[in-house]
């Protein structure tokens, strides 16, 4: 066991908490994460690389871990890829690792390991491309099977998710010292403020490196203090687990709350925060930098900061005997802490001549090696961990041999802190390379910029490259609010890229950097000889940093190594961009509330549940969900539908036509402008009557047709097609708003205050003249409508047709359909009344050649190529698309044209969308719009675009049905029943 | 003639338990659209003599008696009433306004209206409507989105909203309210 | 997102409450206009790296169209103004002046 006696700021040693790590139960305390507990019990091997399946353990102690990813939970709330880092233990926790296969410690990819220098940079790339089938029936599957990131979950997720829209002046990314004390001004500056911390602490660092006094207290009771002072104030929103995913243009910021993962959740899982905040303070601090050496990818090896953090917040020694690899003063920290918590320190490998300052005469006071301008050579290991390194001095030429070895179980690396600049980067603020300190850090000319052009994001503490609690302090604290800070000053780094870099030593073995796509300086080096000379191209070539932690660890020494190879600064190869996520989030909370019933929303008629009670099947019309047929017992669609249709023909059907938009345009410039927004005249519509019309767009171009009636001398109501009447009345607003604001004209949308049913078929006006009430539906002229009520419920009546059958259509107050629709099934049983869906209307109408727009019409469809120039005004001097209809593409001949197509096998009904071919079967020449079997005279019919169609009547097609398939079909006309509409006049 | 009650009752839902805010459909609310405009003194008058009421400010509402009106876009307002007062108040503001260039109709059957009531209302709202609800005064409007509903909002009481949105969306909108009303997911909130 | 501020009632939303309307200030051409013309109305838009005239709804809030000028690149918004505007006033492009100078 590795728990250290005493010790471990976050744990509570008497809770102890039981858990299973590949199905074997290990037991942590409370206040541990996965990472921690497993070393606590010893476990170092944790995962296998992704391309090598090399032995992996951990390298962090945070969410920047590359390493330890697991399989989180089993059944259905299996999770793939979460960072051991990150998992707060609880009790009952399960994980598996993952990437290994058939187990962790005997894993077959290993050969991969052994055939590793058939593995160069852009293996796959070169390998895979030819044959391409091989690629999709061989290799895919072989190294999906063996390589592979975690198991995708197969179950529903049973968890909830959820968003809460939030805004702030300004919002604090980071709990650490710098954020605390930013969200200590802004909150007493009265500003109303949001603090975020993605760790379940306060405190951040300043918990570990607690050597600092801080206006004269102790770090802790100063984080404390800072807590304290921040919740007692009612303008300051403070979240932990809580992590600022994302910045966005013009403040808006994306915040992943972890509601419900150190704990089988109550409530929503995760919570995402959609931020609007004036002003981003990113106090997001740094990440230190492994030092890539050869063989620096064995469990055991370990950023400084992470053994430091398991040693003093969790209790845990990684290892009893540690060998310190560090490029400036803040590796002693780690040493330093190894000492005094009882542990052995090999030696400190400083890469700088001559190490001075306080830390540094610490670590010599109590007696710790410490070997100046040395590095590490070589390091023997195995899956059970590192065993010994060897040196390398970093002074030598070519000449240079591997030094002394040194017995060890634990390699601590301090390659220098990078700042996490990342939130700057987001939405447009460059970053610049700082050749003294050796990091990027964020530029002050081009920070990002807000709507107003100013700068909205700044970063304080760490992030800004700050390296000592009094600078971290300073840089948040605001011009002359600054605490007094008593810490150790620091001496400038030396940083290493990787070592050994030269000579004979360099040959062979591998310096990983970027553990998880097992990206190796050799192949940076690679590819920079390759020609890839930009960082963006080198990066994709590669692999590098575009693994699940984005580089955190691995972008910067690459980058190096790319300059170094190509011997350029470091500027001038380029940094990439840092792109939001900061840390995956969960696809649930991207879906959040929505998602099952919410998922989007359906738009119900009122009738919605009687269609559901009677058997409906639902078809959707837009958002609408309309009953597509009624299914009576197990009968066949095909059945249901031809017993409809035969009702509307022979007797009488009702129709639940509510989802027609109407739209009310009233004033008195009302008919001068529906004649702008209709092909045909408007304005010489009587009132009391309907009218038939056509909407183009500016193109000529049919987008829509309804019927229109003139309720009075200023008011009409303009019916669109179902699911169109936003769109319409948005495109009536849009003219009128833009373009023709001087007419008076005003506009309602009352789709849905009305619903409407169509009464269609001989028996019709026998059902109607049962109801009560005061209309006279014998009087009623076809196109034709009037006011009254039926059965005490006011209706209007429209005596219009869209089957050919003697029709009406009903319309009344949404909150009387029920009982209106139920009144007219229960008067008229010996008349054959009954329902009838939208397929039957679809039949009934291609019976007749009506069309439907979006079927007949693609936005490509002029009125006069589906036969109804007799609805485009000759005598309007202008309206929508008139002048578009005398461009020459619209007037030429040979536009395909609506026509009827009937199969020469009359039982054959063509495919929907199946392709006219030109007489040598080369070419298509148009295509088939609709196309059904109808009952009505027993055989199938299609309506169809085809070129120059109309002067082809009894031509007979070729229509494709497949590639080897084609069937034989006559060009008719589009009207296949009741040619003289003598069934609608009686 | 068919029983009012009954005829809304598509709109009459209970509530499922454990909610941490409380969630109602208004089923005998009555609406009417007025446009024209608004800051010509006869559409006030006439407006006056309908509901009782003056001319909210832009995105306020006013209240006099059962009426409220809303301030909806630049040229229309919304008024709240009951809903077989609905067609009156259509007629006594046609009548008033004589031949002014309005328009007024009785919508009340095309828009369903929700009330979200306590300490955490907002909260749930929130959830959807990118709008600053934390910082909206009692009586204000807000013509928004939840989900990707096009809905307004109106702040009653220091602790009650109403919500309405086209009547198509009712069942979605209700089942959205009482999910984000959940009590555990507003506990932490 | 971009944040927006409708000038018709005055809200301060996010994009997901507008519908964008395209380039702003093009005239649409008499009936009788050259096919030229008309081809250039229907189709020539521009497409600048530089600051852009255009049209924007609010489409969930007060239904009102308005007009904006929004810097295509660096998102940033010099104002917004009224639909039936023929141009933009002259503030705005003061504003535009004085931003893009340096
Ligand atoms: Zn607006």
């Amino acid at each position: 066991m590795s728990r250290l006696a005493s010790g471990g700021a976050l744990i509570d040693r008497d809770t102890a908490i039981s858990f299973s790590f590949d199905g074997k139960k290990f037991r942590g305390v409370k206040g541990d994460t996965l990472a921690s507990a497993l070393l606590a019990n010893g476990v170092k091997l944790v995962n296998r690389s992704y391309k090598y399946h090399r032995p992996r353990g951990l390298v962090t102690s945070g969410p920047e871990e590359p390493n330890a990813l697991v399989n989180l939970g089993s059944g259905n709330r299996h999770e793939p890829n979460i960072r051991m880092t990150q998992i707060e233990l609880f009790d009952g926790l399960e994980a598996t690792s993952q990437n290994r296969w058939p187990s962790l410690r005997a894993d077959v990819g290993v050969l991969n390991a052994a055939a590793s220098r058939l593995y160069p940079a852009g293996f796959y790339y070169k390998t895979f491309i030819h044959p391409r089938a091989a690629w999709k029936h061989v290799f895919e599957p072989m190294i999906r099977r063996i390589a592979g990131l975690g198991r995708a979950p197969t179950e529903a997720d049973p968890d909830t998710y959820e968003h809460q829209y939030a805004f702030c002046d300004t919002l604090i990314a980071g709990g650490g010292p710098a954020g605390l004390l930013a969200a200590r001004r802004a909150g007493e500056a009265g500003e109303r403020v949001m603090l975020v911390e993605q760790t379940e602490r306060w405190g951040g660092r300043l918990l570990v490196d607690d050597d600092a006094e801080i206006e004269g207290k102790s770090a802790r009771d100063w984080i404390a203090e800072q807590v304290a002072a921040l919740e007692a104030m009612d303008n300051v929103v403070m979240r932990l687990r809580t992590c600022c995913s994302a910045a966005f243009d013009h403040g808006y910021a994306l915040l992943y709350e972890r509601r419900g993962d150190h704990t089988i959740p109550t409530g929503p899982r995760h919570r995402l925060w959609r931020v609007r905040a004036k002003q981003i303070v990113g106090a997001t601090g740094m990440i230190e930098r492994p030092i890539p050496f050869y063989g620096n990818d064995f469990p055991g090896v370990m950023l400084a900061s992470a053994v430091r953090d398991y040693v003093k917040l969790w209790g845990v020694a990684p290892g009893q005997d540690t060998v310190v690899y560090t490029t400036n003063d803040d590796g002693y920290r780690t040493a330093l802490a190894l000492h005094e918590a009882g542990c052995r320190v090999a030696a400190i490998l400083d890469s700088r001549a001559d190490p001075v300052g306080m830390l540094v005469e610490q670590a010599k006071a109590v007696g710790l090696i410490v070997m100046p301008s040395t590095g590490i050579g070589k390091v023997m290991g195995s899956k059970d961990g590192v065993r010994e390194v060897q040196t390398v001095p970093l002074d030598k030429g070519d000449d240079v041999e591997l030094g002394k070895r040194l017995q060890c179980d634990c390699i601590a690396m301090a390659g220098g802190w990078s700042p996490v600049v990342h939130l700057y980067s987001h939405s447009g603020g460059k970053v610049v390379w700082d050749t003294a300190q050796a990091m990027y850090r964020p530029d002050p000319e081009n920070p990002p910029r807000d709507r107003f052009g100013e700068p909205y994001v700044r970063l304080v503490g760490g992030a800004t490259g700050a390296l000592t609690t009094h600078d971290v302090l300073a840089s948040a604290a605001g011009e002359g609010a600054g605490v007094p800070v008593h810490c150790a000053a620091e001496q400038p780094a030396s940083p290493v890229w990787f070592t050994p870099s030269h000579g004979k030593a360099a040959l062979g073995g591998k310096h990983f950097l970027d553990y998880q796509n097992d990206v190796t300086v050799a192949d940076i080096r690679l590819a920079a000889r390759e020609g890839f000379e930009s960082v963006e191209h080198a990066k994709r070539y590669t692999t590098l940093g575009m693994a699940t932690d984005q580089g955190k660890l691995s972008n910067i020494n690459g980058h190096a190594i790319l300059a170094d190879t190509l011997g350029k600064a470091m500027a001038d190869v380029g940094t990439t961009t840092f792109r939001p996520p900061y840390t995956p989030i969960s696809m649930g909370v991207i879906a959040g509330q929505e998602k099952g019933l919410l998922f989007k929303p359906v738009r119900q008629t009122a009738l919605h549940d009687w269609h559901a009670g009677q058997g409906a099947e639902f078809e959707p019309v837009g958002d609408w969900r309309r009953p597509y047929r009624y299914q009576k017992g197990s009968e066949a669609r095909a059945h249901s539908i031809t017993r409809e249709i035969k009702r509307v023909r022979e007797a009488v059907g009702l129709l639940d036509a509510s989802t027609l938009g109407k739209i009310i345009v009233r004033g008195p410039d009302a008919g001068k402008f529906l004649d702008l927004m209709y092909t045909n005249m408007m304005s010489s519509l009587k009132p009391g009557k309907c009218r038939y019309g056509l909407m183009c767009n500016d193109n000529g171009f049919l987008m829509d047709d309804g019927v229109v009636a003139r309720l009075d001398e200023q008011t009409f109501l303009c019916h669109t097609t179902s699911g169109g009447s936003d769109r319409v009345h948005a495109w009536m607003e849009e003219w009128l708003q833009t373009e023709w604001f001087d007419l008076k004209v005003l506009t309602a949308n009352v789709t849905e205050q009305w619903s409407q049913f169509a009464v269609a078929g001989p028996n019709a006006r026998a059902l109607l003249e049962r109801m009560e009430g005061d209309i006279d539906f014998a009087g009623l002229p076809f196109m034709g409508f009037a006011d009254g009520t039926l059965n005490g419920m006011p209706v209007r009546v429209f005596r219009i047709s869209f089957s050919g059958e003697l029709s009406y259509e009903l319309a009344t107050p949404t909150s009387y359909a029920v009982s209106l629709w139920e009144a007219l099934l229960g008067a008229g049983d010996d008349l054959g009344v009954g329902p009838y869906g939208t397929e039957a209307l679809h039949v009934l109408r291609a019976e007749k050649g009506f069309i439907v727009i979006g079927d007949e019409t693609d936005g490509t469809v002029t009125p006069h190529d589906v036969g109804m120039s007799w609805a485009v005004s000759k005598k309007k001097e202008d309206f929508i698309g008139k002048r578009a209809m005398e461009r020459s593409d619209l007037t030429r001949a040979g536009r395909k044209q609506l026509v009827g197509l009937l199969t020469e096998d009359p039982k054959f009904v063509l495919p929907d969308g199946a392709h006219a071919l030109s007489a040598d079967g080369k070419r298509a020449i148009g295509h088939v719009t609709s196309t059904y079997h109808s009952p009505t005279i027993k055989r199938s019919i299609a309506m169809a675009l085809i070129e120059g169609g109309v002067d082809r009547m009894g031509e007979t097609l070729e229509i494709g049905i497949d590639r080897k398939t084609t069937v034989k079909a006559v060009i008719a006309s589009p009207v296949f029943y009741d040619k003289e509409g003598a069934r609608q006049n009686v | 003639m068919s029983d009012l009650s009954l005829a809304r009752a598509a709109l009459d839902v209970t509530p499922p338990p454990d909610l941490g805010a409380q969630v109602e459909a208004l089923s005998s609310r009555g609406m009417v659209a007025i446009r024209g405009d608004l800051a010509d003194a006869g559409f006030a008058a006439a407006l006056k003599a309908a509901t009782g009421c003056d001319v909210p400010g832009v995105r306020r509402s006013t209240e006099a008696g059962e009426c409220r009106v809303l301030w909806m876009s630049t040229d229309e307002v919304m008024i709240f009433c009951e809903w077989s007062a609905a067609p009156g108040v259509v007629a006594s503001f046609m009548e008033k306004a004589g031949d002014a260039h309005v328009l007024a109709l009785d919508v009340s059957d095309a828009r369903a209206v929700f009330r979200v009531s306590g300490e955490k209302a907002w909260r749930v709202l929130a959830k959807g409507a990118p709008v600053d609800l934390e910082r909206f005064g009692v009586g204000e409007v807000r013509r928004t989105r939840i989900a990707t509903v096009a809905t307004g909002i109106v702040r009653t009481g220091d602790d009650s909203f109403e919500v309405f949105c086209f009547r198509s969306f009712a069942a979605y909108m209700w089942d959205w309210l009482c999910v984000g009303a959940g009590a555990e997911s507003l506990s932490d909130l | 997102m971009l944040l927006i501020q409708c000038p018709a009632c005055g809200v301060e939303a996010e994009e997901t409450e507008f519908a964008p309307g395209g380039e702003a200030h093009i005239l649409r051409p008499e009936p009788g206009c050259s096919d030229a013309d008309f081809a250039m109305y229907l189709f020539e838009r521009k497409n600048p790296r530089a600051v852009h005239y255009e049209r924007w709804r609010h489409a969930f809030g007060c239904g009102k169209w308005f007009h904006m000028a929004r810097h295509t690149h660096t998102l940033e918004i010099f104002g917004v103004y009224a639909a039936d505007a023929p141009e933009p006033p002259q503030e705005i492009k003061d504003r535009i002046a004085e931003r893009t100078a340096s």
